[in-house]
């Protein structure tokens, strides 16, 4: 049963991921579309918060795997 | 990268053939070894040929009652792993799993082939760190042991010592060592403790009990002349998170990883000093071979990462950086090398680790009377705020390279994951090399899914590297910035 309620854990910190990764990945891209002079520093600013944001799924994610 | 053993596993396929005659309701602990085993110590003496004289027609039934639960397939457990909480619906695998090792030391005991396939032991297996550098399942490169006894001090030799087979597990013990998976471990008996020289092996069992907190307990057992001793757990100092644990010896061997490290480090070693060389000899003349390769991810790297983040003094830490990215750009592409004993070094949590700490001190190092201020007393913030605020900074400290370390290792060792779960599709469809339509089937799945992995791995491989490097370079920058701008 445990194993069980861990891969739900996972499953809720991807979705959770998911919207900010896809609200990030948006919005980059609509700041690209209207400025596209600044697509580097806006690439770089995106990266750099999706990587904060998949460092939360993945410590969720690592955890649900480690302590079932 | 990792397909490679799994995919040669097939070829150590229990075949049903082989099995006819086996009356598996009276089940005995003897089976028929692994074609291509060769277990010297094996006791076939053990075996009762009269329960295999079994007609056609009920082995037959014994067969189809075996229809509904994973353990119809005989096909190779990889990794010996066996998930009991998912095999809970799974009927009478009692008889195949029962094994009635009661005491720790000295049960008498056969070997016994689990049969059925765990994609999840599998697949921990195969990104586990062992004592054996393992090609295709056919090529075992022995390492050096290098071991702290409590007992006996330092001790060294070669794992070659333990002659491991199929799954990396060792067919001989040497003192009280034994190769279990890929990796050392101890046996605690006495008669075996401060034992000298080599014994053979017949093969490996663990038993699986509920301790006191609800939590399952596996014990493992190496059988020794029909009797089952109980093995420490593995020594891979991991705080336990992935099977290892504090045992009564330290094993400090340079492991698969350690090799692949060095192997890494030597290689890139030899592309930069060519490269550097090449600025010399060819001064002025445009980039050729690997500088053409190395020239814009260096410039890459201090264009983008170093300069915006470090900003007035980033030479200083650009060696640092160009460091780190190379190293575990390297590392990531080496484990990506399908057919070269699946390495997964930044996979890792020590190995990250390791790169965290570092990046931890350098920041903490260089971080300026500005940096510690915002820390401890946020400028231009109200007093009782600051009260939340500063634990909160400063636990901020530890958890910047914590998530440095998981990002790292979570995302490598996903990819590895998700690679072996496509490639055990075969065995999952296959009923672990029962059903032959299904095998095909579960191939044609594994082998467009597999590539499709590995093509985002490679991307991952690069992404990886340099969010490391960016982040890195963002904390480092963040300590060291010379007049604070946001309050």
């Amino acid at each position: 049963m445990t194993g069980t309620l861990a891969a739900i854990g996972a499953g809720l910190a991807v979705i959770g991921a998911g919207i900010g990764l896809g609200q990030i990945g948006g919005k980059a891209v609509e700041a690209i579309a209207r400025q596209p002079e600044a697509s580097g520093d806006i690439r770089g600013a995106m990266i750099l918060m999706a990587a904060f944001i998949e460092g939360a799924a993945l410590i969720a994610i690592l955890l649900s795997i480690f302590f079932t | 990268m990792i397909s490679a053993s799994i995919c040669f596993a097939q070829t150590h396929n229990h075949d049903h053939g082989n099995h006819e005659g086996h009356n598996h309701a009276t089940q005995t602990k003897q089976q028929d070894n692994h074609q291509g085993h060769d277990h010297s110590g094996h006791n076939h003496d053990g075996h009762n040929h009269a329960d295999h004289a079994q007609p056609k027609a009920q082995q037959k039934s014994k067969h189809t009652s075996h229809e509904g639960h994973d353990h119809s397939g005989h096909g190779h457990d990889h990794g010996d792993g066996h998930d009991h909480s998912a095999h809970a619906s799974g009927g009478d695998h009692g008889t195949h799993h029962a094994n009635n090792i009661v005491a720790d030391c000295g049960s008498a005991a056969q070997p016994v082939h689990h049969t059925g396939y765990d994609p999840a032991a599998t697949a921990i297996h195969h990104i586990s760190d062992a004592n054996v550098y393992t090609i295709l399942d056919k090529i075992r490169i022995p390492l050096p042991a290098i071991i702290y006894n409590k007992d006996r001090g330092m001790e060294f030799f070669s794992t070659g010592k333990f002659g491991a087979g199929h799954h990396d597990d060792g067919h001989h013990g040497y003192k009280d060592y034994v190769l279990y998976q890929g990796n050392i471990h101890r046996i605690t008996c006495p008669g075996y403790t401060n034992n000298t020289g080599l014994f053979d092996i017949q093969g490996f069992d663990k038993t699986v009990e509920k301790g006191a907190d609800g939590k399952e307990i596996e014990k493992r057992f190496a059988i020794i002349d029909g009797k089952a001793y109980h093995i420490e757990q593995k020594t891979i100092w991991d705080g336990g998170l992935l099977g290892g644990g504090m045992t009564s010896f330290y094993d400090l061997s340079p492991t698969k990883n350690v090799v692949s490290m060095f192997l890494v480090c030597a290689l890139l070693f030899f592309v930069f000093r060519k490269v550097a060389k090449s600025y010399v000899t060819r001064e002025g003349m445009a980039p050729s071979g690997l500088q053409s390769f190395v020239e814009p991810v260096f410039q890459f790297i201090r264009d983008d990462v170093a300069i915006p983040f470090i900003k007035d003094d980033y030479e200083k830490y650009l060696p640092f950086l160009m460091t780190v990215f190379f190293f575990i750009l390297g590392l990531n592409l080496w484990g990506q090398v399908p057919f070269l004993g699946s390495t997964n070094v930044t996979g890792n949590l020590t190995v990250t680790a390791v790169l965290a700490i570092i990046v931890f001190i350098i920041t903490n190092i260089n971080g300026n009377a500005d940096y510690w201020k915002h820390v401890f007393n946020m400028p231009g913030v109200p007093w009782f705020v600051k009260i939340i605020l500063t634990p909160v900074e400063l636990l901020g400290l530890f958890i910047k390279p914590l998530t440095l370390m998981l990002r790292l290792a979570g995302n490598i060792m996903a990819g590895h994951i998700a690679i072996l779960s496509f490639i055990g599709l075969i065995f999952i469809f296959g009923k672990a090399g029962e059903s032959m339509i299904g095998s095909v089937t579960g191939t044609a799945l594994a082998i467009p899914l597999t590539i499709f992995m590995m093509a985002i791995e490679l991307i991952v491989a690069f992404i990886q590297a340099f969010v490391f490097t960016l982040l890195a370079a963002s904390y480092i920058g963040a300590a060291t910035e010379k007049h604070a701008e946001h309050h």
